[in-house]
Parts: structure tokens; C-alpha cells; sequence
């Protein structure tokens, strides 16, 4: 069992952060960082060519964060990989001993390093959710058994924010009906839209871990509205980045309150810190 | 229709190289239609070849290029001028130029670049709402197609970089997850939301395709 999915099955509040393979063949850097984040947290998200930018195949940092003892959750996209390959890498994930998985559609490769790439898209988030079940449970998508069946701890992306909110929450529902144990957001900034994903989240009984991005600048805040799909920074808070005499200290009292507000209202918060990551104790405490 | 445009003069040219005399090939339908392998595109590329020293021994609008034995029958009409040509400069969709190069051994020359399904909003004005993968499901998404008008083809919803009901690929456009749920809410159903819509059946889309009435 996944430290993620008992804390989580206990009512104990998580904290998860991210790494991102590299764009290379070292993962030093990478590893170094995840040493420093292990005690602070209880999962590290290894992301998938984020951004539809080209990086090493998330499974091989997961597994080597397994083997230093960190755990892992895998995140997988949809979009370079059909059915086949998807869940052939599911099974190696199972193998390398990776139970927590992110299951996500993935960012349109047009964003990214490789805009002439064609988008593959064969199953979308809900499906590969249910693939995921269904290996668990002993068989293919085409039905045939499998030898050994995998263990997986599978959990899904939503975005509080994104409008209109009915449209959204059809697919939250589906994604909690496909198998979703667990849902990490998209970074937020407002309480509203929180309050009001969580009261009708509630009845799904899926535990909500709140994505929480430290915001550096008001460069960076307007960097995000611009390229991040699904982020939205409001006009007041990169106002207040703008003339803020230490826009990192405020920024570190933006995520340090949204946390509070995450104690609050969900069971957990995701930090996404961005080369900030000496400041996460700060922003937890 | 099939939508089609020009190819790049300088593409075109580069694949002209060493043929001096062209026979030319238009399309009576769909070509004509998109302003590009019509009558009077194909006068067009007369002029145009005249200015780079290429000689026209003929020309032909086919009815409907796609047409495999039309082409033939067609062909056959011109086949001096045909004959004499170094090579068939065919200014219509990929599917005419192979039934003109099912139907000469001459060097085929294709102009266009064929881009969609289209509908038409107005002439000129296309818009691609099938991609013919052989497996419907407008039945359940009032009447709009997932597969081809949302940028990630998706069939349970909306992905995460829907924001105010924009495309995540295209902020310009609406996220077709929006519009059918709009269209299906108008409706009083539920359609495509009251099921998780299982993995697609891309084997229904036969390739290569061949259909018998």
C-alpha cells in the first residue's frame, strides 16, 4: 500500500510536490532535489513531457525515486501514446514497484518543443483511469487475462476553476466514476471557486489535494496566464506582486495562506515551488 | 467536399524541374469550388507556367476527379496531348490525382494540398465537422462531433485547459465540450454525460477503405 492512500484513507492531511525529468540523460540534479523534498512531503509527482516539451520518460526517474526510497507518483498523459503503449507502460510501472498514479489528457503538443508532432489522443483521461482498473483487475482492454495483475493507487487532475463549472464537474464525475481515488488541482489563487468545487465534490467522497504554485513576480504570474493552460492568476494578486518591495515574500504568504485555506477545505495540497523549494517549510508552517 | 488550396509557387516549381511541357488536369467539384483547380485556376497556372518557360500541350476540367473511370474516359479523349506532355500537372485533390495516376504511366505532378472534409458556411468559407473515423457517436452529442472539433478529439468531456469555455489549443475558439453541452442542456438530455463514452473503435475506420453498395 502506497503511503499516499493510507495517509489519505486515515483523514491525515498530504503535502506532494513535483520533479521534472530532465532534458538529458542525468538525473543528479533531479534526485538531489527530491532528497531535499522527501521529509517534507509524502508523494513527489514526476511529471510527463510537461508542456508537451521533450523530456526523459517520467517511469525511469519514478523508479529510481522508488529505489532511493522517495515515493513516486507517475504522471501519465494520453498524448503520445495509444492504448497499447499506455498500458504496457502501466504494467512496467506495476513492476518497478510504482503504485500512485496522475492520470491526465495531456497539454496539446502545439504548446510545446515539438509542435509538428502528431497528437495521439487514442484513449482520453476517463478512459485511461478505466484502463488502469481494468489491469487491476486481471485483464487487457481487449479482455485477455494477464498473467500477474498490478496494483495501482490512480488519481486524476481537475480544475476548480475552469468555467462554466457545470461542464467541468460533468467530467469530475466521470473520472471519479472510472476509478479516481485521489484528485490534484490546477494551481488556484481564490477561495470562491474552492469553496464551491468542494461542496459539490463532497458527495464523491474522493479526497482533494490542492495544487498550490508559489508565485515569484508579477513577470512570472503573467507568464503563467499566458502559456499555462487552465491557470488563472487574478489581476489583484499580480497587482500586489507588481508593488510588492519582496515579491518573493509575498508570494511565499499567497501559498502559505492558500495552504491554511487547504487545511481548511481539502485533504491535502500539492506545492509546486519551482527552484523554491528551501521556502517550503516556510509556506507549510 | 474535400478542401484544397494551391501548393507554394516555389514547392510547385522545385517539383517542375526538367519538365518542360504539361498537360493539365482540374476538378469540376470540389476543386473548383476551394478557387483552386478550377477553369480558371487552371488558366492561371497557364499564365504562370508561360512566365517560367513551361509549355501547355492541353487542359481538362474532370466532372469529379475522384471519379476513377470518368478520369479514365476523359483521359483518353486528350490522348495526343497527353502523349506529347513531359508530364500531368493535376490541380485537383489527392484523391483525383490518384485516379489520374491510376489511369497514365506519365509522371504526375499533383498542385494541391488536400486539407479536409469541409463544410461550406459560404463559398470560400470551410469549416471541417467529420473526420470519417467510422465510428458515430453524434447521436449522443447533439449533433456535433468530439472526435473532430475538439483539438484533442476527446470523448467524456472537456480537458483541463478548457478556460471561459475556450479551446486550450485555440483560445479563439469555443471548447466544443462547451457547445455540446450547451446544445444537449437546450435539449433537456444528458447525451454523452449520462455514460463514460468507452475507448474508440478505430478499427471501424477501415484503412485502406473500401466500401460496397
Amino acid at each position: 500500500m502506497s503511503q499516499l492512500s493510507e495517509k489519505l484513507a486515515a483523514g491525515e492531511f498530504v503535502v506532494t510536490a513535483e520533479i521534472a525529468p530532465p532534458k538529458g540523460v542525468s538525473l543528479e540534479q533531479e534526485l538531489s532535489l527530491a532528497q531535499t523534498l522527501a521529509p517534507l512531503v509524502t508523494a513527489i509527482n514526476v511529471t510527463d513531457n510537461q508542456g508537451a516539451n521533450l523530456r526523459m520518460a517520467p517511469l525511469a526517474a519514478a523508479a529510481l525515486l522508488r529505489q532511493r526510497g522517495i515515493e513516486p507518483i507517475l504522471q501519465m498523459t494520453c498524448r503520445d501514446r495509444n492504448r497499447m503503449a499506455l498500458q504496457s507502460d502501466l504494467l512496467a510501472a506495476a513492476a518497478l514497484g510504482i503504485e500512485n498514479l496522475l492520470l491526465l489528457s495531456g497539454d496539446h503538443p502545439r504548446f510545446g518543443d515539438h509542435p509538428q508532432a502528431r497528437p495521439v489522443f487514442d484513449l482520453d483521461s476517463v478512459q485511461l483511469l478505466q484502463a488502469a482498473r481494468t489491469l487491476m483487475a486481471g485483464e487487457d482492454l481487449s479482455g485477455r487475462p494477464l498473467q500477474s495483475s498490478p496494483v495501482f493507487f490512480a488519481g486524476a487532475a481537475v480544475a476548480p476553476e475552469a468555467e462554466p463549472f457545470e461542464l467541468m464537474m460533468q467530467k469530475v464525475h466521470k473520472k471519479a466514476a472510472s476509478g479516481a481515488r485521489f484528485f490534484q488541482t490546477q494551481a488556484g489563487f481564490r477561495e470562491a471557486p474552492l469553496l464551491r468545487f468542494m461542496e459539490e465534490a463532497k458527495p464523491l467522497g474522493v479526497p482533494v489535494i490542492l495544487g498550490v504554485l508559489l508565485l515569484k513576480n508579477a513577470r512570472m504570474a503573467r507568464y503563467l496566464n499566458d502559456h499555462i493552460p487552465g491557470v488563472r492568476v487574478p489581476e489583484e494578486i499580480i497587482a500586489r506582486l507588481e508593488s510588492a518591495a519582496d515579491p518573493l515574500a509575498l508570494g511565499i504568504e499567497l501559498a502559505r495562506d492558500l495552504v491554511a485555506l487547504a487545511r481548511r477545505h481539502c485533504q491535502g495540497v500539492h506545492l509546486m515551488t519551482l527552484g523554491c523549494e528551501d521556502r517550503i517549510p516556510r509556506i507549510l508552517c | 467536399m474535400i478542401i484544397s488550396r494551391q501548393k507554394d509557387k516555389r514547392e510547385l516549381l522545385h517539383h517542375l524541374d526538367g519538365k518542360h511541357k504539361l498537360f493539365l488536369v482540374g476538378c469540376g467539384a470540389c476543386a473548383t469550388a476551394c478557387k483552386a483547380g478550377g477553369e480558371d485556376e487552371l488558366f492561371q497556372m497557364q499564365e504562370w507556367l508561360a512566365l517560367h518557360q513551361r509549355e501547355v500541350t492541353g487542359s481538362l476540367v474532370i466532372e469529379e476527379a475522384c471519379h476513377i473511370m470518368r478520369a479514365a474516359r476523359d483521359l483518353r479523349q486528350h490522348r495526343v496531348a497527353v502523349e506529347e506532355a513531359d508530364a500531368l500537372l493535376v490541380l485537383t485533390c489527392g484523391a483525383g490525382v490518384q485516379s489520374i495516376s491510376s489511369n497514365t504511366e506519365k509522371r504526375v505532378i499533383g498542385a494541391l494540398d488536400s486539407l479536409f472534409l469541409g463544410n461550406v458556411r459560404r463559398l470560400g468559407q470551410y469549416e471541417e465537422k467529420c473526420s470519417l473515423c467510422g465510428d458515430c457517436i453524434l447521436n449522443e452529442t447533439a449533433g456535433i462531433c468530439p472526435v473532430t472539433t475538439c483539438a484533442k478529439g476527446l470523448l467524456n468531456g472537456p480537458c483541463g485547459g478548457m478556460e471561459e469555455g475556450r479551446c486550450e489549443a485555440d483560445r479563439e475558439r469555443d471548447c466544443a465540450w462547451l457547445l455540446i453541452y450547451q446544445r444537449l442542456t437546450r435539449q433537456g438530455r444528458r447525451g454523452v454525460f449520462a455514460r463514460v463514452v468507452p475507448n474508440k473503435d478505430w478499427s471501424r475506420r477501415h484503412q485502406p477503405g473500401k466500401h460496397r453498395v
